[in-house]
């Protein structure tokens, strides 16, 4: 008794929690109007598939599917390399004020992004580089968080490993290479995921710094075309469906490295 | 190892992240600080000499700001009510998958963790049909069970309630991970010593669960509640912050001033008072936490 009523809440909530997924998709191929109905239909009566390929030609979805991909990509790849030396430094190096520096940057993680959008949006401005890629590079190159992620892993590798390395004459680059980097992988593949998913789903800011159309990524896209085509319900459901494809995608791939990312951060540093 | 690390590669691995987070992270902030106190506007971006420094009027003119304080409420009714909702609803998703009944407990995790990895624009799209008046999914379901039409996004007094239940749903997965691994951390021996003592079922989830969850739930209380200060891309989607500007948000207006209106004085304002608010909410959840555990 007690064992079907938790069987039956779960998969309630399951049903629940997957339905405008499944809404989005099946309405993403009704033909022109069939989701406008009532009673509504969960599923399509007839396939169409045209939504999808008017987006590609007439509304020039591969520009900004590009335009994501890019961003995305190219965030995550620079955020790999500065936070992957920086946490290194941070767990393994000596120097003056370590503990306090990092403490420091930790503290700073309380004052939302919001506060320095304006500013740094007025000096990208001032070095021309609005609706460019590197509006979103370089802000999202090094991150705090990122930083804390790496740092708590390399605290894993044991100091003789980096000694041995040493004498045997290799420089600090050298130990980066190899011997830091592979043995952090595993968290490289979680902060590399995540920096991707984050970029891929931001919002707000390509919004402030890609103005020109052509710079547009997918969720600007997206809230654009909705503005005109609020109507053409089929056609923004097959948008949205393309705009979440690649994010979840990369998830489903990579699940484990994502859930185990949560955990890390959560444990506080 | 006992010798310090040679300067150079310290500049190598720690300078190019930290130049990046000092210039475009520190530097904005302080920049933003000092804007906050001028006038900054489409005059002063045309020619900086029109700049000039105000003092706290950006701030005394906020606070008697009617729509300010319209999204000040607004946004705090979507983090008091949308907050302890979204920590509840994760708890109350963990316990259920933690229970040794649900067989493929993957499954189920994977479809409950779904909204979160997805595009927060697409699904607030989604949403918003889903909220249709006359062919939105919800209205229909809701016929079935004899609840009339509800004009989710075009009437005030639903509109907010329509964001949270979005956010709720987007977000409860996330919560329900670290709580799922909060569960488990639970020593099995609590439980059997408050089932011997003859503890109900509801008598140990709320003098063992709990309790054992404290710091767990203090953390994504935490996590919560500074993410829904800075609601944005839902109400900017889904109804602009209408109607009768019953979804305005704090970041929403800062947005709306800054970028649209180009009041960046007064917009900088407006996010510093975000950051304030959000120090105050950090500092009143620790005392809670604190007083929770004497």
């Amino acid at each position: 008794m007690k064992k079907s009523l938790v069987i039956f809440i779960a998969v309630f909530v399951g049903v629940i929690t997957f339905l405008p997924f499944l809404w989005m998709i099946s309405a993403s191929v009704m033909p022109s109007g069939a989701a406008n109905t009532f009673p509504p239909r969960i599923f399509p009566n007839k396939f169409d598939f045209s939504h999808y390929t008017t987006l590609f030609t007439r509304l020039n979805l591969t520009k900004y599917l590009l335009n994501s991909m890019i961003i995305s990509f190219g965030v995550t790849l620079f955020s790999l390399l500065l936070n992957s030396m920086a946490g290194y430094a941070f767990a393994k190096f000596r120097f003056a004020k370590k503990k306090g520096l990092f403490k420091f940057l930790l503290s700073s993680l309380i004052i939302p992004a919001q506060v320095t959008m304006l500013p740094l949006f007025l000096i990208l401005k001032n070095l021309g580089l609005i609706n460019t890629y590197w509006a979103i590079f370089i802000p999202g190159m090094a991150s705090i968080f990122g930083i804390f992620l790496i740092r708590q892993y390399a605290f894993s590798i044991p100091d003789s490993l980096i000694e041995a390395a040493k004498m045997d004459g290799a420089t600090e680059m050298q130990i980066y290479l190899r011997v830091i980097l592979p043995l952090c992988k595993p968290i490289l593949v979680t902060l590399g995921l995540f920096t991707f998913m984050g970029t891929w789903n931001d919002f707000l800011w390509p919004l402030i710094v890609m103005t020109d159309a052509n710079m547009y990524t997918m969720p600007v896209a997206l809230a654009n075309l909705m503005s005109e085509h609020v109507q053409d319900t089929e056609l923004m459901m097959a948008g949205s469906v393309i705009t979440i494809i690649p994010v979840l995608v990369v998830f489903l791939a990579l699940q484990k490295y994502y859930i185990k990312g949560i955990m890390m951060g959560s444990v506080k540093g | 190892m006992q010798n310090k690390t040679r300067f150079s590669a310290l500049l190598l691995f720690l300078g190019p992240s930290l130049a990046v987070i000092f210039v475009f992270f520190f530097l904005p902030v302080l920049f933003a600080f000092a804007m906050s106190f001028t006038d900054y506007d489409i005059y002063s971006l045309g020619n900086f000499h029109y700049l000039r420094f105000v003092g706290l009027k950006n701030y005394s003119t906020l606070l008697s700001d009617p729509l300010f304080w319209t999204a000040l409420k607004n946004t705090f009714y979507f983090v008091l009510v949308g907050g302890p909702l979204s920590v509840a609803t994760s708890l109350g998703a963990a316990i259920l998958l933690n229970s040794k009944f649900i067989k493929y407990k993957g499954i189920f995790r994977l479809v409950y963790f779904l909204p979160v990895v997805t595009t927060l624009v697409a699904v607030s799209i989604v949403w918003r049909y889903f909220y249709h008046p006359r062919f939105g999914l919800l209205n229909y379901i809701l016929s079935l069970v004899g609840i009339g039409k509800i004009d989710w996004l075009g009437d005030p007094t639903f509109s907010m309630p329509a964001i949270i239940m979005l956010a709720v749903w987007k977000n409860f997965g996330y919560n329900m991970i670290i709580f799922i691994a909060g569960l488990q951390n639970i020593p099995s021996e609590l439980y059997e010593a408050a089932s011997i003592e003859g503890a109900s079922a509801w008598k140990q989830f709320v003098h063992v669960t709990i309790p054992q969850l404290a710091p767990t739930t203090l953390f994504i209380s935490l996590i919560t509640m500074i993410g829904y200060f800075q609601l944005f891309a839902e109400p900017y989607v889904m109804t602009q912050g209408g109607p009768l500007n019953s979804t305005l948000s704090i970041v929403l207006y800062m947005y709306q001033e800054g970028f649209r209106w180009w009041n960046i004085g007064y917009s900088t304002a407006i996010a510093f008072m975000l950051f304030f608010i959000i120090m105050i909410g950090t500092i009143v959840q620790f005392k809670l936490q604190k007083e929770g555990d004497e």
